[in-house]
């Protein structure tokens, strides 16, 4: 054979990188070394003796940790080939991992943090040094405020989930300076509610009261009506839901709420679909919070640092964390002045560098900019959902007709009871075409249900591309079930047993526990 | 004509494509997908917002100039500690966390995100050398919440209320673990004695309602503890838990809490290959035994060793994950979500860099140039320590025999590109020494403090005459 090249086929042909890689411990070579570390000087080792010889007998390591010993190159080495062993949003049409919004991470917002400017400021320096990010945080408070149509925000917290938990903690502060703390210990959500509204308010010492869809998936009104009343401190939920469904009658969920003395908020993780369309504040919600890592484009890092972003009412500002950064003319300042607050969220001022790419994400894309990521987002997921439903065996349960904002929880059910095939062994498969591939939160109220959201930043060829592959996918599922069942086959490893994971006899949770308990 | 707006970030803005794929749905415009929202819901007007800087080279002409009016601790002498250090980062550490794959990435699976899954166990396993722990969590958020974790899980698992809190905890510390921990649990304080625990008075008050004693070591005054074992017994004798909270940047050279009867042992990592970032990267460890009364009740996820179809291969799970609310939503242990998984990443690296000889290196050089500015502190007048504990990093200056206030010094010191510590109290100074400031660099901070307070002598001297 020669030129010309024969068409490449329908679905990738990919290979995961795969280098057997040892475990750290097994390639440490005795008295190799890493990195080298500043040393006493003479004139400090003179004044203070033998530091380590002059501790408390108790306080003077036995002996040393048993940690790798390696040259440099051999880490990086090591560690960079863990790296390609790692798909990343960067290399993959990442929309299978519906309600996380895998949207892209600009370059330059990674390369504008790495200054001097930002990586070596100490939280605690003199305030006229640090004058330059107090500025850019206040202005992406004040973005915040308006995206949400709230008066104040916060940014302290460090992840979506931790957000949530300052919103009910606020709230619970609210209802304690009105004396109703005792009285009021129900917090509402439902089912398709990301489930950290109900294990935060849990944590804060509620009971958590879930609310199923009605018959056609939209959250169900009459069965709020029937568990509202004077001990709920609050109603927690997304809109729209992790289903895509937008509830239409939000504003009356948040008015049943006021009208019982509770406060509402809204988690709006999955608020990529709406920005500038619909505000926390039009639909009356007391709270909200973003995900900065979902909606405003901050990567991902293997699962955090992420940053949450809290805005709220009046009402509630007082009760931020502090402290609150102040503008006086063209001077910031810190106050730490805050009688009502609920205290520290989390040390200083938030995860910094993700504040400076969400700003700068913000920036480069402006009012119109939003409104497009929104519109697109919404587009390319109404355009894959008809792709994924002409595939035989996938639906798309509730609201049947209905359009859908930003994802769709899908349903492999009818394609599990032709095949046998669950929705994880379909995800599984899908990473030997290269794609990443998520079911859902538990419970599966969707019976095998998988959990797409295209974001704003794939291109119809790359939808096209995915939903290709799942099509092939479920081909297979019906006509070489085997090749499924068994996957993965173009993964960095094979299929991985889960025996031992949850036996405490038998899991290694680290290396010296697995030595311990097989090699001694 | 206006130009339809097409952006670098949304290929789908391009019209021709926007139209085709509109046409592929059968719908007319997007409006059609917003139905469900009520019309006295939608914005009828853009959102205010500063003009986009849509290309690329204007938003950094704008971001850089924001941030480059700030003066850097590169720019300045820094001795501020209190949460935040300043320690070596290796350039290997940023080389491997600014990887795309791993910077990107979130929740893959352990087969798709194979190097994710091993870059996190062993986080958690190098982690486990340094404590000599066999359990470490994937990081939670930062110390302030593995602190408060790890205090609700003495309390979940004695189904008490009672911590007895041994040493000075860092206020911002306190703040986040009160409001987390107050539905559940009651803290009792107990007063230090020269810098340390009062092991008499935290074992008198420990009784069948006790949780835990929590103590923290180095303390928030850079105090370390010298009778962790007195307190584990104290604490066991009741059926309590001894919670140690900790900076693990010592123990290269110092016993580990584990080895002298700490039964949960948490802190930040932030010292271990992360910059300071303006205080923005914090990460948390909850360290136990492997003891499933303990694990049962973590929170985070923890990634377990396992095997696969080929023989010599390894493969990775979540161990033990029906505690967490991904599995069963409030009847979870706490919750879990995105954390700080790449700071873990990081922190591995920085161990393995360091190694046993790096991490004995650097807890000597800590406690070496931390006793030297210690004694060239203390031997200037009108300045004095505040206890005679042994100190890791940080200690506390007193200028009350001085009479110049805390505050002063900063003020005088940072006209000369000097930041000395921070303010703790009317007289006191909190300064942390790391293995960044040079003995040099101490000497010059000595100078100008002996240049405060001589000045104040003489002031004092005068208006005594006067």
């Amino acid at each position: 054979m020669s030129l010309p090249v024969a068409p490449k086929p329908a679905v990738r042909r990919f290979h995961q990188a795969s280098w057997d890689e040892k475990i750290i411990f097994e390639l440490s070579t005795p008295g190799e070394r890493g990195v080298l570390v500043s040393r006493p000087e003479p004139g400090v080792r003179s004044a203070v003796g033998d530091v380590v010889a002059n501790l408390p007998v108790s306080l003077r390591r036995k002996k040393k940790a048993a940690l790798p010993e390696m040259a440099q190159m051999r880490v990086l080495r090591h560690y960079l080939r863990l790296s390609q062993q790692n798909l990343g949003a960067d290399l993959n049409i990442d929309v299978g991992q519906g309600t996380c919004t895998m949207k892209y991470s600009p370059k330059v917002n990674d390369a504008l943090i790495r200054t001097t400017k930002l990586v070596d400021l100490h939280p605690l320096q003199n305030e006229a040094d640090v004058q330059g990010i107090l500025d850019l945080i206040w202005r992406l408070e004040r973005m915040i405020a308006e995206i949400s149509g709230m008066h104040a925000v916060s940014l302290h917290t460090s992840g979506g989930s931790t957000a949530i938990w300052m919103n009910i903690s606020m709230i619970r502060a609210y209802h304690a300076s009105r004396g109703e703390a005792d009285q009021r210990d129900e917090v509402i959500t439902t089912i398709f509610s990301h489930p950290s509204n109900a294990a935060t308010a849990k944590a804060a010492g509620y009971k958590v009261i879930t609310l199923h869809p009605d018959a056609d998936g939209y959250p169900d009104a009459d069965a709020l009506r029937a568990v509202i009343g004077p001990r709920t401190a609050a109603i927690m939920i997304t809109n729209p839901e992790d289903t895509g469904i937008f509830n239409p009658r939000v504003k009356e969920w948040v008015d049943l709420a006021h009208s019982v003395g509770a406060l509402a908020s809204y988690d709006q993780a999955n608020a990529n679909g709406i920005l500038g369309i619909t505000r926390a504040r039009e639909a009356g919600f007391d709270v909200c919070h973003f995900n900065l890592h979902k909606t405003f484009s901050t990567p991902h890092a293997c699962g955090g640092p992420g940053a949450g972003a809290s805005a709220v009412s009046e009402a509630l500002e007082p009760f931020l964390p502090g402290p609150v950064i102040v503008r006086d003319g063209d001077r910031f300042s810190l106050n730490r002045d805050r009688p009502q607050s609920i205290g520290k969220v989390a040390p200083f001022y938030g995860v910094v560098p993700n504040l400076v790419r969400a700003y700068s994400w913000i920036m480069a894309l402006g009012a119109e900019g939003l409104r497009e990521v929104a519109e697109i987002a919404v587009l390319n997921n109404n355009y894959l959902m008809k792709r994924v439903l002409e595939i035989p065996g996938a639906t798309a349960p509730y609201a049947e007709g209905r359009r859908r904002i930003e994802q769709v929880r899908y349903s492999w059910e009818e394609l599990h009871a032709d095949t046998g095939i669950t929705t994880e062994q379909i995800g599984v498969r899908m990473s030997d075409y290269g794609m990443h591939y998520w079911t859902s939160h538990h419970p599966y109220v969707v019976p095998e249900p998988f959990t797409l959201e295209p974001t704003e930043a794939y291109s119809k060829d790359e939808l096209d591309e995915y939903a290709d592959a799942l099509t092939q996918v479920a081909r297979e599922a019906r006509e070489n079930p085997e090749i499924v069942r068994t996957a993965p086959h173009n993964q960095t490893v094979h299929r991985t047993h889960e025996d031992t994971l949850d036996d405490p006899e038998k899991w290694a949770i680290t290396w010296r526990a697995y030595q311990r308990k097989y090699f001694s | 004509m206006t130009q339809p707006f097409v952006h670098p970030y949304i290929p789908n803005s391009a019209p021709e494509t926007k139209a085709a794929m509109l046409k592929a749905v059968g719908a007319d415009s997007i409006d059609e997908f917003y139905v469900d929202i009520p019309a006295d819901l939608r914005m009828n007007r853009p959102l205010d917002l500063p003009e986009a800087l849509v290309a690329e080279q204007d938003l950094v002409s704008h971001v850089q100039a924001l941030l480059s009016s700030n003066v850097s601790t590169k720019e300045n002498l820094s001795f501020l500690g209190a949460g935040t250090y300043n320690h070596f980062v290796p350039t290997v550490v940023d080389e491997v966390i600014n990887r795309s794959e791993f910077l990107t990435a979130y929740a893959g699976e352990p087969y798709e995100d194979h190097g994710r899954f091993q870059a996190l166990f062993q986080y958690q396993s190098l982690m486990g050398e340094l404590l000599n722990m066999d359990v470490v969590n994937v990081p939670t958020y930062d110390g302030f919440q593995a602190t408060a974790t790890s205090l609700s899980m003495a309390g979940r698992m004695s189904g008490r209320r009672g911590v007895i809190v041994a040493s000075d905890v860092m206020p911002d510390k306190l703040s986040r673990v009160q409001d987390f921990v107050s539905p559940n649990l009651d803290l009792v304080f107990v007063p230090t004695v020269n810098g340390t625990a009062d092991v008499a008075a935290v074992a008198a008050l420990v009784t069948d309602q006790t949780a835990a004693i929590w103590l923290e070591t180095p303390s928030f005054t850079g105090a370390v503890e010298t009778a962790i074992q007195e307190l584990a017994d104290a604490a066991h004798a009741a059926g309590a838990v001894l919670v140690v909270g900790t900076d693990p940047v010592g123990y290269g050279v110092i016993t580990p809490p584990a080895d002298q009867g700490a039964d949960i042992v948490c802190g930040d990592i932030q010292s271990f290959g992360l910059h300071q970032w303006f205080g923005g990267a914090h990460g948390g460890f909850i360290a136990v035994h492997d003891d499933p009364k303990f694990i049962m009740e973590m929170p985070s996820r923890l990634f377990g060793l396992e095997s696969t179809d080929v023989p010599g291969e390894y493969g990775f799970g979540d161990v033990a994950y029906d505690r967490t609310s991904f599995a069963l939503r409030e009847e979870g242990k706490e919750w879990v979500g995105t954390a700080a998984a790449l700071w873990g990443i990081a922190a591995g690296v920085y161990l393995a860099l360091m190694g046993p000889e790096g991490m004995a290196e650097l807890g000597e050089t800590l406690l070496a140039r931390t006793q030297y500015a210690q004694q060239e502190l203390a031997a200037l007048p009108g300045v004095e320590l505040t206890d005679s504990a042994l100190h890791l990093r940080e200690f506390v200056v007193d200028f009350s025999s001085s009479s110049v206030s805390a505050h002063s010094v900063v003020e005088t010191l940072r006209g000369q590109g000097i930041e000395p510590g921070v303010v703790i109290g009317e007289y006191e100074l909190l300064v942390c020494v790391t293995e960044m400031n040079s003995q040099t660099d101490i000497d010059r901070l000595v100078t100008a403090i002996a240049a405060v307070t001589a000045n104040a002598a003489v002031t004092n001297t005068q208006e005594k005459n006067a």
